[in-house]
């Protein structure tokens, strides 16, 4: 009892949560926005491997980080605009539509970088996102460690989630994606495209899922695996669910995620010789699918999630 | 401008046109990638068709890449028809092949007309039981199963590892992550010597004829197509829709958990943790690509697998990266999806000026 | 009523209109000139082409032929821009849809604002919206809460934030479509008052309806539609309801009349049912239907209809009370069971719930006893049987199709409520209930449906009529009870009773009974 108290304290501990959580962050906030709007995207698991690899290779290339994280958001926005016009203006089935971007982005990828390093053993390291180190702020007692010893990217996720909020909740465009997510037809009523807010969410939610990806290769770690997403993006799906539909929830589930893995990651050290990896492996996707069973019965679905919708038609 | 209206339900030889041309259309786009790469793009197609047509054992290889695919293939189609988006055939997959080899090792002994059966039987079983879980959460709670499934693929992996590393490793594997091999009883034999065509084809084959006959002409079948084209009106038509989607999740798990029986016993002889490339994803393809119809899925299987055959065969010639055959498979599936759009609506198109219609 | 006088200028024109789906001319050749300050009525039957032709008008479709003028007050009329709601809307053009275009997760304000400001702003300016509506509402008399939800408001005031949004834009020509089909008699005539003040300050409104009572008693001017034609454009003042009604169909109708009936002993009994949750919900339902009659249902869309008839077809099973059908006890029966225990159901959403859209004709009609050994063996369809006994139906009933083959979809709203009488009503049920049976169909399918339920009636089965029309249930029914806030009244003789007192009871008002 007294050790997991110690761990809870500790503001390493939270760092790691934290680190854990900036991925699940802007994957969450993606999702959402898109969701927001009445559009699926299930192309979020390749679109966080399309991040990682351009993000990755164009720094590797010999662009600047930040030039890193804009050719993965452009990346992002690449598949999302494919989402998009099959899921919005030709109505396609959005499952399909986004287990088929998915398989086509990670393949893509894979394929590029294979292609682009046909022999290399070990993957080639970048400089990568350094922790911010912040005069006093850094140096604060508790605080400091867990929260100004992290990546701009994680800053940047924080940022976004308030931004997200901001944007939904107090500006013409949010009620337009708040609507056309509700009924559609209350948006074409007043005169607005209702193809065009939803292309535009799903493209913007894309590229901000890209930069998911862009921090696992960039700040979390320093080059690009096969399989490095690991179901990520599936993960984010269900938090979106969770977190129902609001950017502070999902900040607040995201980092719920994050604080149990970085605990359990922990918890492995210490018992890690009686029980088999694999087990604590298992845990972020048996939490996933136990944080969709609670909130199941009190879901609240925007209404026009997964209808397309076609003008004139009511 | 395009203009698209609705049609009456397709022919069979215009759905056939069209999965036709979106397979095309993917080989035909798939020239860019493979140009990027710096091939010759025509040499590279006759190697893609070389590997996958060119000799006996080529035609047979393919033919072996199939037998899971029709399998998967069948497992999304059935769950698709009733709108059950079973997304997991690959962890179910896993979960067949390890219940094959739980019974196959030696747990179980006995002549092969025995041992055969209770392997095949054990494997459907597991894959049944795995969806189960997903299609209790949909219909109960309401969970949506796309993202269960998917999620249960990530866990049955680990623990299929984490049984190959322990309990059911292989003691004389010198270390692999391996089980013990499937006994001789169990295996499924080959059809031709010489080759690794097994009985499995003949399995998925008949397989395809049973749901095909299932949905047509049974009444199991008959509810399955009603839940799936309008859940509302079947309900209130007094079908049961709750068991309906069990008894759909139930099969189109032990059709995917066959897929690992018929690999771990008909071609591998034990079970490793790399023991499909995906099968379960590209079997979406395969149904996709068939329209979701049980027969049609036998030939998008052929074709599919002969890409990953073929684009094998051209890897190990050209040195460039197989994964081109994920990415001619992914594009596929994307240029199904869009000429779907020819079965439901006439497209029309209208020079400018003219253009008097809207989309609807 | 007399309208504005004659040099009065013309805000709207629509010039030769012709719009065809397929081989179908929706509209012919339409024309029709709108006045400042005047209220006219399109009036037609259902799929006479009213709606179409106010989706071109708003921008939804693009017409095939001819094109929509609207006068600015200065510069006299101009093209309106075709298929464009942005531009129907920059010209003054605000349009009420029979179905409600509000997200009903925002507020009644944010749905009023928006549109109304850029995109890329920054900030809303709420406070500046919420000074001029507060003025629009005062002078008006459109009374909403603009700060609820829409998902909290009742259907009169969505209805009313559908208004004010044209309002707000500053709207010049109002669009009402069928716009007392969700209001009780009172509430109707509430916003005919209500209309009546905004053209007599210039606004002009063309009201889309079926209904001739009114047509007669709220418009300067009629112009009818008839498949797609106009056929006839008068003043209000030089018509009567007799010519009204054979203008809009075309010849003389013959109305469905009950004769007396004769009913016997109590066959199906609803006692102290309770179910659901929220604004659906039913409390303690109190219904006893006796053999040989029907007994109707009247109310306000949104009241508990819905639920009544999902717990009486078996969808729902209810928290507490029981049901009795025949003697028996069939509280927890499901659709099936009800089903087999001869209860009809006729769901009100016909497309959604009563057929599969992809499935073929005869499957539809062999969906409700497809485990019945006369359409399986062994689980076995048998298909020559099915097919056979379409063919007898479709003949029977008249269903237009292309075969017993076809797809049910592909088949007109009035063929598929066939398709459902026909499966329904073929077994001889003992009870039937049918919700809104007659809702979006014409004149001859309703009057089919009517011959329907009356002879099942005849035959001695009980008919629960559920329907949102006054005439309908008051021309059918026996007896006639209201629901209203999920609370059923006791039923009482339709001789007994006027559409004053039903209005005032769907409206919660009068008869202790309706709480």
């Amino acid at each position: 009892m007294i050790e997991i108290l110690e761990i809870l304290i500790s503001p390493n501990f939270w760092a790691a949560a934290l680190r854990i959580a900036t991925p699940l962050i802007f994957g969450v906030i993606g999702a959402l926005i898109c969701e927001r709007a009445g559009v699926l995207n299930l192309g979020i698991e390749g679109i966080f491997t399309a991040g990682a690899m351009a993000g990755w290779m164009a720094v590797w290339l010999g662009a600047g980080l930040w030039g890193g994280v804009l050719v993965a958001a452009f990346a992002g926005a690449v598949f999302g605009l494919i989402h998009a016009i099959l899921t919005v203006p030709l109505g396609l089935s959005q499952h399909v539509s986004g287990i088929g971007v998915t398989l086509f982005a990670t393949s893509l990828s894979y394929f590029i970088y294979r292609t682009a390093l046909p022999d290399v053993s070990s993957p080639p390291r970048i400089e990568a996102f350094q922790p911010l180190d912040i005069p006093v702020l850094s140096d604060l007692p508790f605080l400091g460690p867990a929260l100004f010893q992290q990546t701009s990217l994680t800053f940047l996720a924080l940022l976004l989630v308030v931004a997200t909020g901001y944007l939904l909740y107090r500006t013409p465009l949010g009620l337009a994606i708040q609507a056309v997510g509700d009924n559609p037809s209350a948006v074409e009523s007043q005169g607005l495209s209702v193809y065009a807010i939803r292309i535009g969410a799903v493209v913007a939610g894309s590229s901000i899922m890209a930069l998911g990806g862009a921090f696992l290769t960039m700040s979390a770690f320093d080059a690009f695996f096969f399989g490095m997403v690991n179901g990520r993006g599936w993960i984010c799906i269900a938090l979106t669910v969770f977190a129902s539909w609001r950017p502070g929830k999902a900040l607040l589930g995201a980092l719920l995620f994050g604080a149990f893995d970085a605990f359990q990651v922990r918890l492995q050290t210490e018992v890690g010789s009686f029980i088999p990896g694999q087990i604590f492996l298992m845990m972020p996707y048996i939490l996933s699918i136990a944080a969709l069973i609670v909130v199941a019965r009190r879901a609240d679905y925007p209404r026009a999630l997964l209808v397309p919708y076609f003008r004139g038609q009511r | 401008m395009i203009r698209l209206e609705p049609r009456p339900p397709a022919s069979v030889s215009r759905m056939l046109a069209v999965s036709l041309a979106a397979g095309a259309a993917a080989l035909v786009l798939a020239a860019i990638p493979m140009s990027f790469a710096g091939l010759s793009v025509f040499e590279a197609y006759g190697l893609i068709v070389k590997g996958a047509f060119g000799s006996v054992f080529a035609f047979t290889e393919m033919l072996t890449r199939a037998t899971p695919l029709i399998l998967t293939g069948l497992a999304a189609a059935v769950a698709f028809r009733a709108k059950l988006w079973n997304i997991g055939a690959e962890g179910q997959l896993y979960a067949g092949a390890l219940a094959a080899v739980a019974v196959g090792t030696g747990a179980v002994s006995g002549p092969g007309y025995i041992l055969i059966p209770a392997v095949a039987l054990a494997g459907a079983l597991a894959g049944g039981l795995v969806m189960l879980g997903p299609t209790l959460l949909k219909s109960k709670l309401g969970v949506d199963e796309v993202v269960t499934t998917l999620l249960l693929n990530f866990i049955i992996l680990l623990f299929v590892q984490m049984m190959l590393e322990g309990p059911m490793q292989d003691p004389m594997g010198m270390g692999w992550p391996q089980s013990e091999p499937i006994l001789d009883e169990a295996a499924l034999p080959k059809l031709l010597e010489r080759t690794r065509i097994h009985w499995g084809l003949i399995v998925a084959l008949a397989a395809s004829l049973g749901v095909y006959f299932l949905l047509k002409r049974t009444v199991w079948g008959f509810e399955i197509r009603a839940v799936g084209e309008n859940a509302a009106a079947a309900r209130h038509a007094g079908i049961p829709v709750t068991a309906t989607f069990i008894r759909v999740g139930l099969l189109s798990g032990a059709l995917a958990g066959l897929a690992g029986v018929g690999e771990v016993a008909g071609l591998k002889g034990y079970l490793t943790a790399d023991l499909s490339p995906g099968f379960g994803y590209s079997g979406i393809v395969v149904a996709m690509l068939a329209g979701l119809s049980p027969i049609g899925v036998v030939f998008a299987a052929l074709f599919i697998a002969s890409i990953f055959v073929g684009a094998d065969s051209m890897s190990r010639a050209t040195g460039v990266s197989n994964y081109l055959a994920d990415l001619i498979v992914a594009m596929a599936l994307l240029c199904v999806l869009v000429s779907g759009l020819f079965l439901r609506f006439k497209v029309r198109f209208i020079s400018a000026p003219a253009a008097k219609g809207s989309a609807g | 009523m007399t309208g504005p006088t004659n040099e009065a200028e013309t805000v709207l024109r629509l010039d030769g209109i012709t719009k065809r789906f397929g081989a179908l001319t929706a509209n012919g050749e339409v024309s029709l000139d709108l006045k400042r300050g005047e209220i006219l009525a399109l009036l037609g039957e259902n799929g006479a082409g009213k709606t179409t032709l106010m989706n071109i008008l708003f921008g939804h479709y693009v017409a095939d032929e001819g094109q929509v003028l609207v006068g600015t007050g200065r510069t006299g009329l101009h093209e309106l821009e075709p298929g464009s709601p942005h531009a129907a809307l920059e010209a003054g053009i605000g349009m009420v849809h029979q179905h409600f275009t509000l997200a009903e997760n925002l507020s009644a304000l944010d749905n009023i604002v928006l549109g109304t400001e850029k995109l890329s702003s920054l900030t809303s300016a709420h406070a500046a919206a919420r000074k001029k509506l507060k003025d629009l509402i005062e002078r008006s008399g459109l009374n909403v809460p603009l700060d609820a939800r829409i998902s909290q408001l009742s259907v009169g005031e969505k209805q009313r934030v559908e208004i004010l949004k044209a309002l707000y834009r500053d709207a010049r020509v109002l669009v009402l479509d069928e716009p007392t089909a969700v209001l009780t008699p009172q509430e109707s005539d509430t916003l005919f008052g209500t209309l009546n003040k905004l053209a007599k300050d210039g606004l002009g409104i063309i009201f889309i309806s079926h209904k001739l009572a009114e047509v007669m008693a709220s418009s300067h001017r009629v112009a009818v539609l008839r498949a797609g034609r106009k056929v006839a454009d008068l003043p209000t003042a030089e018509c009567d309801l007799r010519k009204l009604a054979e203008l809009m169909v075309g010849h003389e109708i013959v109305e469905t009349v009950r004769d007396a009936g004769s009913p016997g002993a109590p066959l199906y009994v609803l006692d102290k049912v309770s179910a659901g949750h929220g604004r659906d919900a039913l409390h303690e339902i109190d219904l006893t239907l006796r053999a040989g009659e029907i007994l109707g249902i009247a109310g306000v869309s949104g009241n508990g209809q819905t639920m009544l008839a999902r717990v009486i077809s078996g969808l729902v099973t209810p928290v507490s009370g029981s049901i009795s059908l025949a003697g028996q006890n069939e509280t927890h029966a499901n659709a099936r069971k009800m089903i087999e225990s001869g209860l009809a159901r006729i769901p009100e959403d016909r497309h959604r719930d009563g057929i599969v859209g992809a499935m073929s004709v005869s499957e539809n009609l062999a969906i409700e006893t497809i485990r019945h050994p006369e359409n399986q063996r062994f689980g076995l369809l048998r298909f020559r049987a099915m097919l056979e006994k379409a063919r007898q139906l479709i003949e029977a009933y008249d269903i237009r199709c292309q075969g017993e083959d076809s797809q049910a979809r592909l088949l007109s709203g009035g063929n598929i409520q066939k398709i459902v009488l026909a499966r329904t009503l073929e077994p001889e049920p003992t009870v039937v209930l049918a919700a809104q049976p007659s809702r979006g169909l014409d004149v001859g399918a309703t009057s089919d449906v009517h011959k329907r339920l009356l002879a099942a009636r005849e035959r001695g089965a009980g008919v629960i009529l559920i329907s949102e029309d006054l005439d309908e249930l008051m021309r059918l029914s026996d007896r006639i009870a209201v629901i209203h806030r999920g609370h059923l009244s006791e039923a009482e003789e339709t001789e007994t009773l006027d559409r004053g007192t039903l209005g005032l009871r769907m409206a919660g008002h009068g008869g202790e009974e309706a709480a």
